[in-house]
């Protein structure tokens, strides 16, 4: 029963996180300059990123599962965010030398 | 049918990122496609099953290969290109018209390949209980075909030498952003838990002394970058001895076997697993010394 | 169609598209991304012919493991190479 649950759970937050990734995507295809599209990039990241992660987390196996899912959400996170600091960064000195 | 979906849309994303890298318009973007190009072929190991494969690739192809470009982009500088490589659409297609029946050819002599058994899997499995390892990949690297991983070994070295040769190649990087010092002093211990738990992992599942040695790399590399290591020079001894450490151990071993058991490189019945231990500890340190090297290393500048 | 003949082609293809662009290409930092992407592609191919059966083939796994390696050292010494050439010429001018 609980599995039973738990699995048609897991579409909620499954299914919100694709929406967010897809809206990243548009977002990066067509948004007009670089800080805007890091801006929609960042967002599926983290948030997309993190409700796939919370919907896997319903359907894992184990506690161990979960703790491993949990340790990729957070290395995702925080690589993102410097990645995102380093990009705009870049073309904000690019802009400065232009 | 949705596993064929999947396949076809992981190859349309490589092929796609293949053809960007290497037709991107500026230089800057090829590389980076070409860096998203070897994170993409490392899903495509993990859907073909080779986790093997995919974590080397994941260290060497989208981590290590993507800072030499860079570095090297940096050592370039913009030189005007451009001209010679957008204006040469006739000779594209040309080569285009030459290659498309290679295609052919190539597709119908293999193809036969992939509807034909080969009896080398059950000859390495059933060998794997006297290997002393329970990884049949770690098995035939370390055990059946270790002459292939020595001379893999004595190649690194040889293309390490030759690097050095051409010497100089110092590398200025601009001071790093704190943010990034912060993560990547957060991050390197963790690569460095990883990396050893993949060579201690290789005996009996994926990993071993190449993905190891190639993820210690990528870290001691992230490092270095964000100026939290000294430069590596070429000529501070311990580096080199780490080098050689591992062709060392390996030859010694080999030696061994051939003056005092059976032969070049077969180990006596029960020292297999601590000698091949021994040798893959060896190996990781000296293929995470050499490849650090290869993409960081610095020569000492002559005193002015 | 079965999966190890689909991704056979798909190496084929990746190995002719790096030979397309060694063929067409003048910039030799260019023509070393061409070059790896020729090695990707045989390994693809090899990889491919090792999953036909289930466990996979252990020895071609292997063997592109170690290609991997040395891959990409050859890369590095071929990108020195290519920056003294770059150096030289520009000594030249």
């Amino acid at each position: 029963m609980t599995e039973w649950l738990l699995d048609g759970l897991s579409w909620l937050p499954l299914a919100g996180g694709l929406l967010f990734f897809a809206a990243g995507s548009i977002g990066l295809l067509r948004f007009p300059d670089v800080y805007s599209r890091l801006h929609a990039l960042t967002k599926a990241d983290t948030l997309g990123f993190g409700l796939v992660a919370a919907g896997l987390a319903c359907r894992a196996g184990s506690l161990w599962e979960v703790a491993q899912l949990l340790l990729i959400w957070l290395l995702v996170l925080a690589s993102g965010a410097t990645a995102c600091q380093l990009l705009a960064r870049q073309a904000r000195e690019e802009e400065g030398d232009g | 049918m949705a596993e064929g979906l999947f396949d076809l849309v992981l190859a349309g994303l490589l092929l796609m990122l293949a053809g960007g890298a290497l037709y991107g318009r500026s230089l800057y973007t090829s590389i980076l496609l070409f860096v998203t190009f070897g994170l993409v072929l490392a899903l495509v190991w993990a859907r073909l099953g080779a986790v093997d494969l995919a974590l080397a690739e994941a260290a060497i192809g989208a981590g290590l290969t993507g800072a030499l470009l860079f570095a090297a982009l940096a050592r370039q500088g913009r030189a005007p290109e451009g001209e010679f490589d957008l204006a040469c659409r006739r000779r594209g297609l040309a080569a285009a018209a030459v290659l498309l029946p290679v295609l052919w050819l190539m597709l119908s002599s293999l193809a036969p390949l992939a509807e034909r058994d080969s009896p080398l899997p059950e000859l390495a499995l059933a060998a794997l209980p006297h290997s002393g390892v329970e990884h049949p990949v770690t098995a035939v690297l370390l055990n059946y075909r270790a002459w292939d991983t020595l001379l893999e070994l004595a190649v690194l070295l040889l293309a390490l030498l030759g690097a050095r040769q051409l010497g100089s190649g110092r590398l200025d990087t601009a001071r790093p952003w704190p943010q990034l010092r912060a993560w990547n002093a957060h991050l390197a211990p963790l690569l460095v838990l990883v990396g050893g738990f993949l060579l201690w992992r290789g005996s009996s599942a994926p990993g071993g002394a190449f993905q190891a040695g190639a993820l210690l790399a990528a870290g001691v590399v992230s490092l270095r970058l964000a100026h939290l290591l000294p430069p590596l020079r070429w000529s501070f001894w311990p580096l080199r001895l780490l080098v050689l450490l591992g062709l060392a151990l390996f030859l010694a071993v080999a030696a061994a076997g051939a003056w005092l058991g059976q032969g070049w490189l077969s180990y006596p019945a029960g020292w297999a697993k601590p000698l091949i231990l021994a040798i893959e500890v060896a190996a990781t340190l000296s293929i995470a010394a050499s490849l650090s090297l290869l993409v960081v290393g610095e020569r000492r500048e002559p005193a002015p | 169609m079965s999966t190890p003949l689909f991704w056979l082609g798909v190496g084929c293809v990746l190995w002719l598209l790096g030979l397309h662009g060694l063929l067409t290409l003048r910039n030799a930092v260019r023509r070393i991304i061409a070059i790896n992407l020729m090695g990707s592609g045989v390994f693809l191919v090899m990889v491919a012919l090792a999953i036909r059966e289930r466990p996979g083939d252990p020895v071609l796994v292997a063997l592109v493991v170690t290609g991997l390696v040395v891959a990409v050292s050859a890369t590095a010494l071929a990108l020195r190479l290519s920056g003294q050439l770059a150096r030289a010429r520009k000594g030249d001018a």
